[in-house]
């Protein structure tokens, strides 16, 4: 018999919190980035283990097509943070403000 | 009612059918001389007197194919578009030609091709000559188009648009500001009388669903409650009393002879100020239907006439003489109109704008003459300098007074017969003081203009003016002379020629016998002319003593008995003061705090909104998460 569903479940909520944690409390944009992949990373994690209880491949497609969507958006993304830093000459995303009200 | 026997004549012959041209004619001299009346110099003036005129003797073969056909057919109706069309509500531009539309545009075209030919002297050496003939062309066309118009909403227009006129007209000198001023209360003042016209305009097409008379004539009687058409009667009425300079709205008048004489004559003599009576005419069948608003008519014209015509006897200045007089004169003629006697009414409108132009333009000649010196006090003794204008101008003079056998003798006559007939005595007698009235003011005028010693080098000096403008004196003379054949009795031409649209006049009790009135009546005008002939050319009596001595009297006159300062204290200095409120306090205070106020309160509101917005990426996420979570929860609270 395989590995219960609940057991990645369980890891794919710590990754998530660990994720969400790691995008609130770090300044670090690459870091936030990181920790935004892991949070991404982390429902592939659950929706491959749905797709396997529920013997479909569903999920699995679904997986597929965030993971496509998620190396897009580090493209978009890493953009962004570079020419940010270009122009703060800084990655602390705290530094980033001038959209304060 | 008669009104209701005529039908429009069948098959429209040849000069019937160019109807439209009359009024379009003008339209065109407008519009040619607004453009181009620069480029046109000495020509605008021939041009537009050329189209008038035209415009005369289309009028004049029009009117002959009309009375062509028997008394029962002689209306003709042609629609030219559609103008409005809303649900079942339509106007249509149409012209209705029948006799009372055909003596008006007989008079509004001749007397106002005569005036135009008048003006191409006067107006010589004007800088804005060509505009001056594109106005007058104007005001012609919207004359015609009043008298034309086949509804009241065309009517209307021609109304309005001759308001326009009389404002640009009266301030064509408008870089003095007392004749700026002169045309602006004539727009206000008749604005007052055209706003209550207008709502029973609107009260007319609840009442029928439509503007077009023939409708209206066809069932004033069967639909109307005596309530209802009182209503709308005294409403158009007020439009009239605005329009015609009758008391209380007769102030505009005298101020209105800041305008160019021809101006005076064929504006505020001849044509425009008739309009009122002329609505009144049309619109008999509801003034009829209510009987009460027929009184009135009668009354105020009767107390205008009397008014003007005290007032019209201590004026200085020769127009402002000639201006209470047409008031009074208006008076008369709705004095005849609400006793029922239309076509007197309508042949008074005739012969007084015969001698009321003639003697306007004999003013504006002395005026010329004297260098535009207008007070009488400085004149005298100019029918040796002037003969042409003096000797018309008389002959304009006695016709007014009612000296047989010239016309304002015939219309005055009638009316006091009418008045005598309508079983209130004290009608004819005020009637008959009136005709004293007219009788002094006009023989003072005569006297100290024409007769007795200079006042002043201009009138030692003055000189008769150049043939333009004594011919059309004496084509007027002639005709002011001689218009009382038109209607010698009540049963005279211009009666039995209107008869079929306005009715006969009505037979009352018997009162005075007819010789006797005719006596009483040539001796009141006889008196009136003898006494100013005692003071003031006799040389007997010195009478700048006697102004001296009575002048409290010669100054309430002067100023009207001070109706416009009444009206300033009560209304204008008021009406000031509210708008100085609403402007200074209300708009500044009121006004703008709540639009302040409304402004202020949403820049609070933003600026404290602006505190959410801290520009740090991770309160966002925050958010971001705080709200997800939030979904979340309603979605595990909805399992």
């Amino acid at each position: 018999m395989s590995t219960p569903v609940a057991y990645f479940l369980l890891l794919s909520s710590i990754l998530f919190a660990i994720g969400t944690i790691g995008v609130l409390v770090r300044k670090n944009a690459l870091i936030i980035f990181m920790s935004v992949e892991l949070q991404l990373n982390a429902v592939n994690l659950s929706l491959v283990a749905f797709s396997r209880m529920h013997n479909s491949l569903d999920g699995q497609v679904l997986a597929f097509f965030s993971m496509v969507v998620a190396a897009a958006e580090v493209v978009v993304g890493l953009a962004i943070i570079v020419s940010v830093y270009r122009r703060i000459r800084s990655v602390n995303v705290d530094d980033a403000e001038a959209l304060r009200g | 009612m008669s009104v209701l026997a005529l039908a429009p004549i069948g098959a429209p012959t040849s000069a019937l059918s160019v109807l439209w041209l009359i009024p379009a004619l003008p339209l065109a001299g407008a519009a040619i001389n607004l453009l181009a009346g620069k480029r046109l110099g000495r020509l605008a003036g021939s041009l537009a007197t050329a189209l008038v005129a035209s415009a005369f003797i289309l009028s004049i073969v029009v009117v002959r194919d009309l009375v062509a056909v028997d008394a029962g057919s002689r209306l003709y109706v042609r629609h030219l578009f559609e103008w409005i069309h809303v649900g079942a509500f339509s106007v249509g531009a149409d012209l209705r030609l029948d006799t009372l539309s055909a003596v008006m545009i007989l008079v509004v075209t001749g007397i106002g091709s005569l005036i135009h030919l008048y003006a191409i002297g006067y107006m010589h050496g004007d800088p804005r000559y060509g505009r001056f003939f594109a106005y007058l062309n104007l005001f012609v066309f919207f004359m015609l188009l009043l008298v034309l118009g086949q509804n009241l909403l065309l009517l209307y227009v021609g109304w309005e648009g001759v308001g326009l006129c009389s404002y640009l007209l009266i301030g064509f000198w408008f870089d003095k500001t007392e004749n700026a001023n002169a045309a602006k209360k004539a727009f206000v003042t008749t604005r007052i009388g055209d706003t209550a016209m207008l709502i029973g305009l609107a009260l007319l097409v609840v009442r029928f669903g439509t503007l077009d008379f023939t409708a209206i004539f066809g069932s004033a009687g069967g639909t109307l409650t005596k309530g209802a058409a009182t209503t709308i009667a005294l409403l158009l009425f007020a439009g009239a009393v605005g329009k015609s300079a009758q008391v209380p709205l007769h102030v505009w008048l005298p101020d209105a002879m800041a305008g160019p004489t021809p101006v005076s004559a064929l504006i505020h003599a001849a044509t425009m100020v008739t309009a009122g009576v002329y609505l009144v005419l049309r619109m008999h069948v509801i003034f009829e239907s209510s009987g009460v608003a027929l009184t009135v008519v009668a009354i105020t014209g009767l107390v205008t006439m009397l008014f003007a015509g005290t007032c019209a006897f201590g004026q200085d200045d020769i127009k402002r003489v000639l201006a209470y007089s047409t008031v009074s004169q208006l008076g008369y003629m709705f004095m005849a109109a609400g006793m029922r006697a239309y076509s007197i009414a309508l042949f008074m409108l005739v012969a007084h704008a015969f001698y009321k132009a003639l003697m306007f333009l004999g003013a504006g000649s002395v005026m010329h003459g004297m260098h535009e010196e207008t007070d009488m006090k400085r004149m005298g003794g100019l029918i040796r300098r002037m003969p042409v204008s003096g000797i018309t101008f008389i002959i304009g003079a006695l016709a007014l007074s009612g000296i047989f056998p010239l016309s304002g003798f015939f219309a005055k006559d009638q009316i006091l017969e009418v008045a005598n007939s309508t079983g209130r005595p004290w009608m004819y007698v005020l009637g008959t003081a009136g005709a004293l009235l007219s009788a002094l003011y006009m023989g003072r005028l005569v006297f100290l203009t024409f007769f007795g010693r200079p006042r002043s080098e201009q009138a030692e000096r003055a000189r008769e003016s150049s043939p333009v403008m004594t011919v059309p004196l004496v084509v007027l003379a002639i005709g002011a002379a001689v218009a009382g054949l038109l209607d010698t009795s009540t049963n005279g031409l211009i009666s039995r020629l209107v008869e079929p649209v306005l009715g006969a006049v009505p037979e009352g009790a018997a009162g005075i016998a007819k010789p006797v009135l005719v006596a009483i009546s040539l001796t009141a005008a006889v008196v009136g002319l003898f006494v100013t002939w005692v003071v003031y050319a006799s040389g007997t009596i010195d009478w700048l003593a006697l102004r001296v001595r009575m002048q409290p009297a010669q100054r309430v006159l002067e100023h009207g008995w001070y109706v416009d300062n009444y009206y300033s204290a009560l209304l204008v200095t008021p009406g000031k003061a509210v708008a100085a409120w609403s402007a200074y306090v209300f708009d500044t205070r009121v006004l703008d705090g709540v639009v302040d106020g409304i402004g202020a309160a949403i820049r609070a509101l933003a600026r404290s909104g602006r505190r959410v917005q801290t520009g740090l990426v991770r309160t966002y996420a925050l958010a971001f998460l705080a709200g997800a979570i939030c979904l979340l929860v309603y979605a595990g609270f909805r399992l």
